[in-house]
Formats: structure tokens, C-alpha cells, sequence
């Protein structure tokens, strides 16, 4: 079950880049690509650099998949699912993204 | 094992060098205790780039003696000692000094001396020859007061004096007995087109005279009187009329000599005394001197394999060269002058580009035995290789020579080459070392130079090399891919071509023509530095931002905490006290970690992103401005302090790199840009390990290109000497805009020399002699980048919607509570894993 949290309106993001939100007391790096109409949310931590530093990765593709690259070690973490594409060990948590009148909804699962 | 033997190297010349470095590497080091001989007073040296000690290489760097070579490996070295005879009863050698040294064995490597005919007048003062550096640094003292020079020989050696005498300045002319320039190798036409060219160059040329005598002159130091009762006033003459072999110690150690002497030796390279060897140009191999070092090189191998119980003989040695004398091209291959019983000569001369090039071709039109190139060498490595390795010509052999007239592609592949085929004859690299070394991983022409050494030495067989590299690498499959990435199938210089000629000005117009996806971290980047390199724009225009890194994106470096660092720009390294006390004030207040950069400027670490604009604003108010630390562009002009306060100052260096960082300040490139500015030839500032070094001399300013410190140190190719400053500027700008356009992706300076092709050569076509014909252009583009100049900070602090960015959160004015601090030396640092756990969150600064 998710409540949605209002974080921002869609003028707040960046396109084809990323902000970071505070979504309850998590960091959520969110990134908005026109080309796809999507906006995706990632967790903002880097597990590789433990530095609070994804949303200000270079976003883009690999074979299609939607991806950003951690800004300190380059490594790819898929933006549909937070895998990391060079250690199967590692992900980034993902969160659901909603669109309501401008704004930007984020999901947050109760535990 | 049985005792060590001693044995005796006579001679540390090229070829003495190459002997002792082949023989350590041998397993017939462990049986041999290794003394040498040197007369001259430093040990080997580069003889055959002799005549850059002119244009700025010191006698260190001609050096062919790696650091502690004696000492590591336990030679003893007699410098500034000669060995004059060899008591061949008692085995022992007996030199100069008086030393008596016992021997086993014995090679002899004692070189040859200039030739000096004897012309009556050819011992007055200002006659000298041209073999050492003590004899440079003799005509260097002459041609300081002379106004005009000759050259007496007009030989290959005779050409690269005259080539000296010029760059000293001198009014120069060369005089040959033969009836041609370099008669040994070329035949009649390419000789008189190598003289036309040559003087066009201003060198004027007397061919088919005869010196009888030299008197004092009127004008002049001398008047030289030819027999056909002609006379030339010069005040430097300069023997270079041949080589003769150092066979005096041969001869007093009753030795067989030939009759025009050189040391008779046979195919082991044995004289005949069977423990005394002779290598390079004291040898005579079957009534033959070879006065090339590549023969002398092989010699050597000869002599090393025989002493390690190895059956490899010496059967003579191919003398084709090709080489550039003043500018111009000349190869010389195989029987250049026709020589073999009815062999068949195709000519080609071209007028207009003065090109002249002629073929020896056996009597059944199948085989090359010779080649003449004149003014375009093009075909040398291709020509050899039908010559050496005996390849069947194709049916129409002058199409080799004649230019193209349609697509059909002429010139051989290198794939028809056999293994066997030698691609470098100065390190006797053939073509299946080579591809074991591609095999083995090697699949950039730099690393094959590293692996082999092939390339490494005149550097003329660079070309061959790259394409037997890339002909190995298609053939093993492995996709020569050089697309930049999945995205787009170009290479970074053909997207360059693209956005170039069809005015492309952003990644997505360039993505929608002519790539497909999204992108990604390697194509966004590299296609945002072209962009900026070629249009210049604002980097974080809404259309260009998401193609920056971080650090592009934020104007700063990220560290590995997530903080930024802030380096504000201090052109030259030259600031002032207030300056100082500014970025001190700044650092104390937001609390950062300060530190002195390598390129004289000030660090200011752990800056959180929402801090850089409040940073900017204060350092902006006082006059600094960006320094681009973040960005693959111009970082740094170094400088000495230079005439103004240095007592060994000759030019003011600290003005110019100031003046050079404002000019190329804000330039994007393939990867970041370093200068140095030395004010005298000390070089405090460290200028030959920049991409761009620049040196005051008394003539002027040096310029060096392609230098770099860092993981993989090169030392800077000199490549323009004696400079004025605008001279100067008009290089560094068609250097710097060719590089942007022309090099790979995330490539130094360094590396993009390291794999052109025609190296330092073709760029100075490119750039002095606007071979391209593109030097304007290339100007003008900087001319473009220097007029469009901003300060990004200045430009951010300016504009609302951009500053959003600087914020940790888009919804929140909290800071990253994962930054956390602790005080190192009195300052502070990023804590560590296990720190974090005990220390709290440092009050944040100034917010």
C-alpha cells in the first residue's frame, strides 16, 4: 500500500537531468526525460561511493533501458528497476511516480 | 659454471650502446665481466638526431644511457679514454691513459671520423667537421660570429649540417665534387630535383666543384677557390665529405684491414683474430662499409647471439633510408641507380608539386629492386616491402609511382606482407613480432611501441605500423569499432565534422540525425565538449545541461563525499595579497579545507552545493573569476617569476602565461589543457611536461607541444624555435583548435601525438606550414571562442532558474545530514565510515 507524498511541481525538475527531493526522511533522486514522458524516482545514496549524489548523474541509455551513472565511479543503475548493470549484487531502492495537476507525487510503501 | 671471463668493449658510441644493451639482456651476461672504452668525454649519445642540439635538445637529451645503466649491471666505463693498442700475446689492451686492462675477448666498436680532404688551407681556423657535441659546440662558437657557412660534401650528412648552418642563421651553400646532391642514392633526376628544392629553401647549392685551395678572404674569414677558377667568401667551413673507419687500433695491433680500410670482418662479425669482433662503421663486412646505424645495430645482435652459443650471422644489410632533409622528402631504396643487369626504370616527374620518383624493376617487370623518391615519400614503406620481401609486382608496376587517376586503391596491403617481412629496421621489429604483440593485447600503436619498441627509433615506419595494427585487429574479429558508443556510429572527430558542417547546435538535433536512443554518460559529455569547443555557448543553457558532468553541471569538482571544491582562476599563479586574503577570509567563513594546487592556484575543499553560489557571489565581488578546474578545458598557465626579478630571466614569462590564460581561458577540449611559461632554459616552470611549454631563449620564444606529467610522463616535442609572440599565438591557436577537432574522446595531448599519423612531423605540416591549407580557419574558430568568452560563474549568480539547481533538495532547505566533517591538522576533512558513527553533524556555515 503507498501513500503519495507531493514533492514538487513538474517546473521544479530538470529535464533529461536530475533534483533530489526529502520525501519523509528519505533522499529520492528524481529524474524527468521528455523523449520517454517519464519521470523516474531512484533512492539518492550511491552504495558504491556512500555519498548522497545520484540525482546529479548523467541519465541516458544502455541497449535501451533507461539508466543514470553515479557521478563519483560511473557505475549504471537501471531507472525502471535500481539494478546496477556491472554488479547484480547492488541496486538503488525504486518508488512510484504519479503526475496530478503539475505536480509530482512520489509513493512511499508502509511498511 | 666455470670463471668469468673479461671482455672488452672498445668504443660507447650508437652501436657500442646497442651491444652492451643487447648483451645484458642476454644470458651471456652471467659468463662475461664487461669493461669499456669511451674517448669522448660522455658516454653514447643520438648521433642521428645530432642537429636538434641546435634546435633546443641538450646533450641529456640526445642521451642513449638509461639512469645507472653502467652501475646497475656492473659494466666498468673508462670515459675520456681511448684504447690504442691491444697486445694480442699478452690479451691485454693498453689505452691512452696508460691503463692495461686483460681481455677474453674483445669487440670493437670505434666508429668513424669525418672525412676531411686534403685541400691545401683545410686546417685554418673555422674549418671544422660535424660529428660530436664538442664539434657543435664548436660551430655553435664560430657561427656566433659568422655571417655566411658552407658545407663541403653534399651528401645525406653534408644536408643535415647545411640544415644546422641554417637554423644558426647562417647565410648557407653547399658545395659537392659530384655532379649531384647525395649521389650515392639518388640517380640524376631526383638529384636535380632534390636541388631545386633545396634551394628554394635559400640554400644555395654549387654542384660539380672541386675545392683546390682555401686562402683568407676579403669580406669573409675565407675565400674557397675551386678549379673552374670560381671562388665563394664564407667565414665557416664545414668538412662533411664522408666517413673513413676508426681502424687505427686495428692496425697497430696487426689486425687485417682492408685496403681503403675498415676492419675485415666475416659473418660473425670476427676480425681475424678470433676473440677481436668490430661492429658498425669501423667494419668492413665483404668489402663493404656501412655507414648507417641500422646495419651497425644488426652487427651488434650478431656478435651478442654468437657470444651466447647462438647461430645468427651477419650477411649484409639493406641501405635503403628515407629521411626528411630541411622539409623535404627523399628515400633512397635497393638499387637506386639502376645498376643490375638490364633491370627495367619507370620515371615519374611532377613540375608542378615537384615531385620526382623512379622505379628499378627486374628485366621480367616482377620484381623492384630500386626506388628514387624525391619530394613525396610517401610510397617508401610499401616500396620496401616489394624490395625486401620479394613480392611480385602487380602488372602494371608504375602505378605505384603514378598518382591515382580513379578509386582503385594501388600501394600493398599489409596483410600481403609476410612475417618475416622487417617493419622497423632500427630495432629489427618484423611484421609476426608485431602481430604476436596485437595477439597479445597490444591494439593501440602506442602500445605497440611500448611492447616491441618498433617505431621508437627514426620513427619513419609510424604509417606501416598503424595499418598492420589495424589490418591484425579486423582480421581477428575484434571489430575495429571506434564508434564513440552505442548511440551513434561516429567516431568523436567525425561528430565534430557533423556539427561542423551542418551548424548542428544541440545534442538532440545531433541525435535525431544521426545517432538513436537516449544517450548516455560517455556520448552526452563528449558531445557537450564539441558543442562548447565549437560554438561556445553558455554550458548550462536548458538545451546543454543535461549533457554535463557533474562537475560541468555545478561548476566545481564533486568529492567523495558529495562536497564540492572551488578553484577560483589566478592567471600565471600571479595574485595578489588582498587576492590572498579574499579566498582566505572565504575559506574561514564557509570552513573549508584549503590547499596550494600543482598549477599555482588555491583549492577550497568540502563546499556543499548549496554553498557554491554564496562562495561565487563574495570571490566574484573582489574580481575573481571561474578557473574551470571542473572542466576538460583550459586549467592552468604556469609561470617563474621570469625577468622581472630572476637574475637569470630572459623574457618576462609571468606576463606572458598571464596574458595566454586570458586568452585561452574558458576553452573546452577533448580532455584538460596545461601550459608553462619558463623564463630562461633552467625551467623552473616545468614546461616540457605541458601540453603546451613555452621557454624564452635569447632569440626568442621555444615552443613545445604534447608534454605531460602525470600517470604516463612524456617529455614535450619541441616544435617551433626562436618565436615572436604573435608567431608564437598563431601555432598555440591552430594546435589547440586541431587537437579539439581531432582528438579522440578523453585524450591528452600526449596521447593524441603518440598516435597520429606522421607524429610531430605532420603536425608542424599542419600548423607551420598549413599544409591543410585550414590555418585560418583554425584561427579564426579561436578567434570565435576567445570573442565569446564569459565567466560561468558570473553568468549562474545571474540567472533565477539556474540557481534552482544549487540546492541539495528541490522541496526542502535542509542539508545532506550524510556530510559530516572531522578536523585533521586545523582543518577540516570528510569523515570516515567508522568516524561517522561517533561524531555529530558539524553546524552548517553561513547559512
Amino acid at each position: 500500500m503507498n501513500s503519495w507524498i507531493d514533492v514538487c511541481a513538474v517546473d521544479d525538475l530538470q529535464p533529461d537531468s536530475g533534483v533530489c527531493a526529502l520525501v519523509g526522511e528519505v533522499q529520492v533522486a528524481l529524474f524527468y526525460i521528455p523523449k520517454l514522458q517519464q519521470v523516474y524516482a531512484v533512492g539518492n545514496f550511491d552504495p558504491i561511493g556512500a555519498a548522497n549524489v545520484m540525482s546529479r548523474g548523467l541519465i541516458g541509455d544502455l541497449n535501451g533501458e533507461p539508466m543514470v551513472a553515479s557521478p563519483l565511479y560511473k557505475q549504471h543503475y537501471s531507472l525502471t528497476t535500481g539494478r546496477c548493470f556491472e554488479d547484480a549484487a547492488l541496486s538503488l531502492p525504486t518508488y512510484p511516480v504519479r503526475v496530478e495537476d503539475n505536480r509530482i507525487l512520489v509513493g512511499l510503501s508502509h511498511e | 659454471m666455470s670463471p668469468k671471463q673479461t671482455l672488452v668493449v672498445i668504443g660507447n658510441g650508437m652501436v657500442g650502446q646497442h651491444f652492451l644493451a643487447g648483451l645484458v639482456a642476454s644470458t651471456a651476461k652471467d659468463h662475461y665481466d664487461i669493461i669499456t672504452f669511451c674517448e669522448e668525454p660522455r658516454v653514447a649519445y643520438d648521433r642521428v638526431h645530432l642537429s636538434e642540439y641546435f634546435t633546443g635538445k641538450t646533450a641529456e637529451d640526445l642521451t642513449l644511457v638509461p639512469d645507472n645503466f653502467f652501475e646497475e649491471h656492473g659494466i666498468t666505463i673508462h670515459l675520456s679514454d681511448r684504447a690504442v693498442t691491444i697486445d694480442r700475446a699478452q690479451k691485454q689492451v693498453i689505452s691512452a691513459q696508460g691503463l692495461v686492462v686483460h681481455y677474453d675477448k674483445i669487440v670493437l666498436a670505434t666508429g668513424s671520423y669525418p672525412f676531411v680532404p686534403p685541400v691545401p688551407g683545410h686546417e685554418r681556423t673555422q674549418c671544422l667537421v660535424y660529428r660530436t657535441i664538442e664539434d657543435l659546440e664548436a660551430i655553435q662558437t664560430a657561427a656566433a660570429k659568422s655571417k655566411i657557412g658552407t658545407v663541403v660534401g653534399g651528401g645525406l650528412l653534408g644536408l643535415e649540417a647545411a640544415k644546422a648552418l641554417k637554423d644558426l642563421g647562417l647565410e648557407t651553400h653547399v658545395v659537392e665534387f659530384a655532379p649531384r646532391l647525395m649521389a650515392v642514392q639518388l640517380d640524376e633526376g631526383g638529384g636535380a630535383m632534390l636541388k631545386h628544392k633545396i634551394s628554394a629553401l635559400g640554400v644555395t647549392v654549387h654542384t660539380g666543384k672541386n675545392t683546390a685551395q682555401i686562402i683568407d678572404g676579403e669580406q669573409c674569414v675565407h675565400k674557397m677557390c675551386f678549379t673552374d677558377g670560381e671562388e665563394l667568401e664564407t667565414d665557416l667551413i664545414l668538412f662533411s665529405a664522408g666517413i673513413r673507419p676508426r681502424d687505427d687500433i686495428a692496425r697497430a695491433s696487426d689486425l687485417e684491414v682492408g685496403q681503403r680500410g675498415g676492419i675485415v670482418i666475416n659473418n660473425a662479425c670476427q676480425t681475424n683474430d678470433p676473440d677481436i669482433y668490430a661492429i658498425g662503421e669501423c667494419a668492413l663486412w665483404n668489402g663493404q662499409i656501412f655507414g648507417l646505424v641500422a646495419p651497425g645495430y644488426s652487427m651488434a645482435r650478431t656478435v651478442v647471439a654468437h657470444l651466447s652459443d647462438q647461430q645468427q650471422a651477419f650477411t649484409g644489410a639493406d641501405m635503403s633510408t628515407k629521411l626528411k632533409l630541411m622539409g623535404v622528402d627523399v628515400a633512397s631504396i635497393g638499387d637506386a641507380h639502376a645498376k643490375t643487369p638490364s633491370a627495367l626504370v619507370y620515371t615519374y616527374q611532377d613540375g608542378r608539386s615537384e615531385i620526382y620518383k623512379r622505379l628499378v624493376v627486374s628485366n621480367d617487370n616482377k620484381y623492384l629492386l630500386g626506388a628514387v623518391l624525391v619530394g613525396d615519400a610517401n610510397g617508401y614503406s610499401t616500396l620496401l616491402q616489394y624490395c625486401l620481401s620479394r613480392i611480385e609486382l602487380p602488372e602494371n608496376p608504375d602505378s605505384l609511382i603514378l598518382p591515382p587517376r580513379s578509386d582503385q586503391s594501388v600501394g600493398l596491403g599489409p596483410d600481403a606482407l609476410p612475417d618475416s617481412a622487417q617493419i622497423c629496421s632500427c630495432y629489427a621489429v618484423s611484421k609476426g613480432e608485431v602481430c604476436a604483440a596485437i595477439a597479445g593485447g597490444c591494439n593501440t600503436v602506442s602500445a605497440l611501441k611500448t611492447e616491441t619498441k618498433a617505431g621508437t627509433g627514426c620513427g619513419g615506419c609510424g604509417a606501416l605500423l598503424k595499418s598492420v595494427l589495424d589490418c591484425e585487429l579486423k582480421k581477428a574479429g575484434v571489430e575495429v569499432n571506434t564508434d564513440i558508443c552505442e548511440h551513434f556510429p561516429h567516431t568523436r572527430q567525425d561528430l565534430y565534422t557533423l556539427i561542423r558542417v551542418e551548424s548542428i547546435k544541440t545534442f538532440d538535433e545531433l541525435l535525431d540525425k544521426h545517432g538513436r536512443g537516449l544517450g548516455c554518460e560517455i556520448c552526452k559529455p563528449a558531445v557537450g565538449s564539441i558543442l562548447a569547443s565549437y560554438w561556445n555557448d553558455y554550458i548550462l543553457k536548458q538545451e546543454h545541461v543535461g549533457l554535463q558532468d557533474t562537475n560541468d553541471t555545478f561548476l566545481a569538482n564533486m568529492q567523495k563525499d558529495g562536497t564540492y571544491s572551488i578553484v577560483p582562476r589566478v592567471p600565471g599563479g600571479e595574485i595578489t595579497p588582498d587576492g590572498l586574503i579574499v579566498l582566505g577570509q572565504v575559506a574561514k567563513k564557509y570552513q573549508l579545507y584549503t590547499k596550494i594546487t600543482g598549477g599555482q592556484r588555491v583549492d577550497l575543499f568540502g563546499a556543499r552545493v548549496e554553498q557554491l553560489p554564496l562562495i561565487w557571489q563574495e570571490l566574484i565581488a573582489v574580481g575573481f573569476e571561474t578557473g574551470h578546474a571542473y572542466g576538460k578545458s583550459l586549467r592552468t598557465v604556469k609561470s617563474c617569476v621570469g625577468s622581472t626579478w630572476c637574475r637569470y630571466g630572459v623574457d618576462d614569462s609571468t606576463g606572458l602565461a598571464i596574458e595566454l590564460e586570458n586568452r585561452y581561458k574558458g576553452l573546452r577540449a577533448p580532455h584538460k589543457i596545461k601550459f608553462a611559461v619558463s623564463g630562461c632554459t633552467r625551467e623552473c616552470a616545468e614546461a616540457q611536461s605541458k601540453d603546451i611549454g613555452i621557454i624564452a631563449t635569447e632569440g626568442g620564444w621555444n615552443l613545445y607541444v604534447c608534454g605531460n606529467g602525470g600517470m604516463k610522463p612524456r617529455h614535450a616535442d619541441l616544435f617551433a624555435t626562436n618565436l615572436d609572440k604573435d608567431t608564437l599565438i598563431k601555432y598555440i591557436d591552430r594546435v589547440l583548435i586541431f587537437y579539439a577537432r581531432t582528438a579522440e574522446r578523453l585524450q591528452r595531448t600526449s596521447v593524441w601525438m603518440e598516435n597520429m599519423e606522421g607524429g610531430l612531423d605532420y603536425l608542424k605540416a599542419v600548423v607551420i606550414d598549413d599544409k591543410l591549407g585550414l590555418g585560418a580557419e583554425l584561427e579564426q574558430q579561436m578567434g570565435h571562442i576567445i570573442a565569446s568568452y564569459q565567466c560561468e560563474w558570473q553568468t549562474t549568480l545571474q540567472d533565477e532558474q539556474r540557481l534552482k539547481r544549487f540546492r541539495h533538495f528541490i522541496n526542502s532547505d535542509q542539508a545532506d545530514q550524510n556530510i559530516v566533517f572531522v578536523e585533521e591538522r586545523g582543518q577540516p576533512r570528510p569523515a570516515k565510515l567508522n568516524e561517522r558513527r561517533h561524531f555529530t553533524l558539524v553546524e552548517e556555515a553561513g547559512a
